[in-house]
């Protein structure tokens, strides 16, 4: 029996092994290609090419629509018409009277589908204008009386990035209410975030024994892995109620006589303190978590030379512990900021509609993601200014993210205390 | 000496008790954590749970002298043609119609009702024309007796919540409850209810809080999380195993791996954006299922909406997947290669089952993230309502956080106690997934 097995298998074997041999006495040892192995290390970075098509991806849709955006004109009906017919070289007109206000220097569209688009060079009363005829491509032709008028409303970076209102629908392309809401939420949540969450970090890395620890931690990053609509949810019918039960009550004077005073129409049911303030409770394992991890990195050996120069346990953690994880630290609450800056379920539903250039943070304030979510969803339809809007506002949004990103980078790397 | 120096002690003092403070401070800040746990928690149970006023607008006993649960189809249809012969129509359109609201009003039978059961000669005769009984025939055709029961219940008897209680006041104000019930709503009838029932979970969606249910969102929610899982999970752990064991140190496998890092800091919502031009409109033709033969939707489908997931929780799945890959040690493959295994071959049957364990923590992770997304399904274009449960990768869509968020915007309170009901489902589910995460790391994870 011994014999039979070791005869079968060992027959083959053998003869491939001497041939192999001949062959690598007459070649040289040469690398085998395997066509399996080739498809599927092939396959396989695809897999991780995919990647780098996300990125491009995000680049290729938020920048083309963006584009698209900024060469909108949109064309708001100035509900004025052309009162005298004209020909093809006037180049005065007259205007029936009402309607919107012209100023030197709009574009006006005549005609139902702008078929002249005309700029205007002087005005010489409410009804009376001096133009340019066929600008922007289009030619001078007759009009007759009537002809109904469009101002157009070019949307250009200056006005996106300058004071102003957000309803692109009626011309005003101001993208700082939304920038002005997020930064402030942003605000609110670093300023709940940073204490807490650094504070649990000390307390978890230097003062709690190893088996408080261990229980703490997960229960503290139970916080992570709440949906954020649930978050949303909590910020609309408890922390909202709180705020106003705390200051819209007129009945008490004094402190609460002075906030109503400072902030008017007192805390609304949507505002951005309170999605600022869950926002912030949203993030303190973000911070806890990394912060704790770059604290206890910090090597033994300057604890202890701390502790042997006499410092107590503050000392050690002001002066040496927190300046040698400070790189960590920095890095965990620039993560932090930017998940607050890109946080949308919690502001979409506890923040409010609607873009609103204010200070008050009790008052409903739209955040840039907040945005994006409200105006698309449903049925948005593909082209229009509301779609190409968002997508410019999505850009903005992603570069922000990205900076603080970069920015955590080159802190982690020129910080970074390395410990042989 | 210094001990005896009496600035020394008194700095002492103060240091220590700047020490004290300080720590309590630190500890503290733990606390507020552990509150504000304790607080959404809490919270939470206390809004899907309390003492509810009913009051019905026709009283059940009126229609009929049986309970209406034991009523057969028929006769609970002849309910409907006796009270409501002219919102008939209104059902088919909104529970059975194929065709847009926009054709329906125009549209014949055989097309509201394709794939359903009708009569043949009905086929081409446009809806409209049909006597009310006809076209009540239609609706029982194609309902069962407890969709027909919903109908008559949500429709004729129209059970409302009147007012409701949240779970604290009805603990310990019963008394106050009752009494004030009592006054104000004479007719009504007050019942201890917690939203969070089997039914709920098992009723499809409608407009009253009373009858509406969360299936048609878990249903939703399945098809989108089974999709995104498969696609995730070849793309992922390909992805991962190409860094960890095929890559070699070059500028493009660096810059994959930075990039993979740098696409979790990207806000969920632009992956939406990048769902919505890229898998709803650019691919639509493919999402919306129209080149399989699907004709009856846009490319916001399901498809659409577990791919964004899929390439959201891509770098999460990969990091953790290569964490884990990274656990096995090199003397593993060594010994492979040196048995004359290819490449591949140590792959798949040395280093995968070895980091099997750690893998599979990082897919449920990563799952249960993609349960709880919201903000990128709102974007690509979840359904605000739908009557029909989703069936397949074509459908549209709603998903679980999406239904919590419609129900929390609603201005009716009784909603908020829905969603609560809702929330306390999704968190279930959710703990679960990660309970099981722990156990497969801490059962299955091997140490070398």
């Amino acid at each position: 029996m011994l014999e039979q097995a070791a005869s079968l298998p060992r027959k083959p074997l053998a003869d491939r092994l001497k041939r192999t041999a001949e062959k690598t006495t007459k070649q040289g040892l040469t690398k085998k290609t395997r066509l399996l192995d080739r498809i599927i290390g092939g396959f396989l970075f695809i897999c991780g090419f995919i990647s780098i098509l996300t990125t491009v991806g995000f680049i290729v849709v938020l920048g083309s629509e963006a584009l698209r955006f900024f060469a909108t004109t949109e064309w708001l009906n100035a509900n004025k018409n052309v009162a005298v017919a004209v020909d093809a070289e006037q180049t005065q007109l007259t205007l029936s009277s009402g309607g919107l206000k012209l100023q030197i220097g709009d574009i006006i569209g005549l005609g139902i589908n702008r078929e002249e688009v005309i700029e205007i060079i002087d005005i010489i009363d409410e009804q009376t204008i001096i133009v340019q005829r066929g600008v922007e491509g289009t030619q001078a032709i007759p009009h007759p009386a009537r002809t109904p008028i469009y101002i157009g409303k070019e949307v250009t970076l200056t006005k996106y990035l300058s004071s102003g209102q957000w309803a692109p629908q009626i011309g005003n392309f101001s993208v700082m209410p939304l920038i002005s809401a997020t930064l402030r939420v942003t605000l609110i949540a670093i300023l709940v975030a940073v204490p807490i969450g650094l504070g649990a970090a000390i307390y978890l890395s230097e003062y709690a024994s190893e088996k408080v620890r261990k229980i703490l931690k997960p229960v503290l990053e139970v916080l992570a892995g709440i949906p954020t609509v649930v978050y949303g949810y909590f910020a609309l019918t408890f922390v909202t109620p709180l705020l106003q039960s705390i200051f819209n009550d007129t009945s008490r004077s004094g402190l609460n006589g002075l906030l109503q005073s400072i902030f008017g129409s007192g805390v609304q049911n949507t505002n951005a303190a309170s999605a600022g303030l869950v926002v912030g409770i949203l993030i303190i394992p973000t911070i806890a978590s990394i912060s704790e991890d770059s604290i206890r990195a910090v090597p033994r050996a300057l604890r202890e030379a701390s502790y042997g120069l006499g410092a107590t346990r503050l000392e050690t953690t002001l002066r040496v512990l927190l300046p040698a994880a400070l790189s960590g630290i920095s890095a965990a609450i620039i993560l932090g900021i930017s998940r607050a800056v890109g946080e949308t379920m919690i502001v979409l539903i506890a923040a409010g509609a609607g873009p609103n250039l204010t200070a008050n943070n009790f008052e409903p304030s739209e955040t840039m993601a907040g945005h994006i979510a409200r105006i698309s969803t449903g049925d948005i339809s593909f082209g229009s200014i509301d779609y190409n809007s968002v997508f410019a506002i999505g850009l903005t949004l992603f570069l922000m993210t990205l900076l603080l990103n970069f920015i955590s980078t080159i802190i982690t790397r020129r910080f970074r205390e390395v410990y042989a | 000496m210094i001990n005896d120096d009496k600035s020394f002690k008194k700095r002492l003092a103060r240091r220590n008790m700047y020490g004290s403070i300080s720590a309590t401070f630190f500890f503290v800040a733990n606390l507020i954590g552990l509150l504000l746990i304790a607080a959404l928690f809490l919270h939470i149970i206390n809004q899907s749970m309390g003492y509810v006023v009913y009051v019905n607008r026709v009283e059940p006993e009126t229609l009929s002298e049986r309970p209406l649960e034991d009523l057969s189809e028929e006769e609970l249809g002849q309910l409907i043609l006796q009270n409501q012969p002219a919102r008939i129509r209104v059902y088919i359109r909104d529970y059975l119609s194929r065709v847009s609201n926009d054709e329906f009003a125009e549209a014949t039978v055989g097309a509201i009702l394709r794939g359903r059961e009708y009569p043949p000669e009905w086929g081409n005769i446009p809806l409209r024309d049909l006597e009310h009984e006809q076209q009540l025939e239609l609706l029982y055709r194609n309902m069962n007796q407890r969709q027909m029961l919903n109908l008559v219940v949500e429709n004729i008897v129209q059970p409302t919540a009147a007012k409701s209680w949240r779970l604290f006041e009805s603990l310990f104000h019963s008394d106050d409850i009752k009494q004030q019930a009592a006054e104000e709503f004479p007719n009504g009838d007050l019942k201890f209810h917690s939203w969070l029932n089997w039914d709920f979970l098992t009723r499809s969606v409608t407009s009253s809080a009373t009858t509406t249910g969360l299936k048609t969102a878990l249903l939703g929610s399945f098809w989108i999380i089974s999709i995104t899982a498969v696609t995730a999970l070849i793309l992922g752990v390909g992805a991962a195993i190409y860094l960890e064991e095929y890559a070699s140190d070059n500028w493009l496998n660096r810059a994959i791996e930075i990039n993979i890092r740098n696409l979790a800091a990207v806000p969920s919502v632009i992956y939406g954006m990048l769902g919505l031009a890229v898998f709803a409109r650019a691919l639509g033709e493919i999402t919306s299922g129209a080149v399989f033969g699907v004709t009856d939707s846009n490319g916001r489908t399901v498809l659409s909406a577990a791919l964004t997931l899929a390439i959201l929780i891509l770098p999460i799945l990969i990091v953790n997947a290569q964490e884990a890959l990274r656990a096995v040690p090199s003397s593993i493959r060594e010994g492979s290669y040196g048995m004359g295994a290819t490449r591949w071959q140590t792959v798949s049957r040395q280093v995968l089952p070895a980091a099997l364990p750690g893998i599979m923590t990082g897919v449920i992770l990563s799952m249960s993230r993609a349960i709880g997304e919201t903000a990128p399904l709102l974007v690509v274009g979840a359904s605000t309502f739908i009557g029909i449960d989703p069936n397949g990768p074509f459908s549209k869509f709603t998903v679980v956080p999406i239904q919590i968020y419609e129900w929390t915007n609603l201005p009716d309170q009784t909603f908020k106690s829905v969603a609560a009901a809702a929330i306390i489902a999704m968190l279930f589910v959710l703990l679960l997934l990660n309970a099981i995460a722990i156990i497969l790391r801490n059962r299955y994870s091997r140490s070398f």
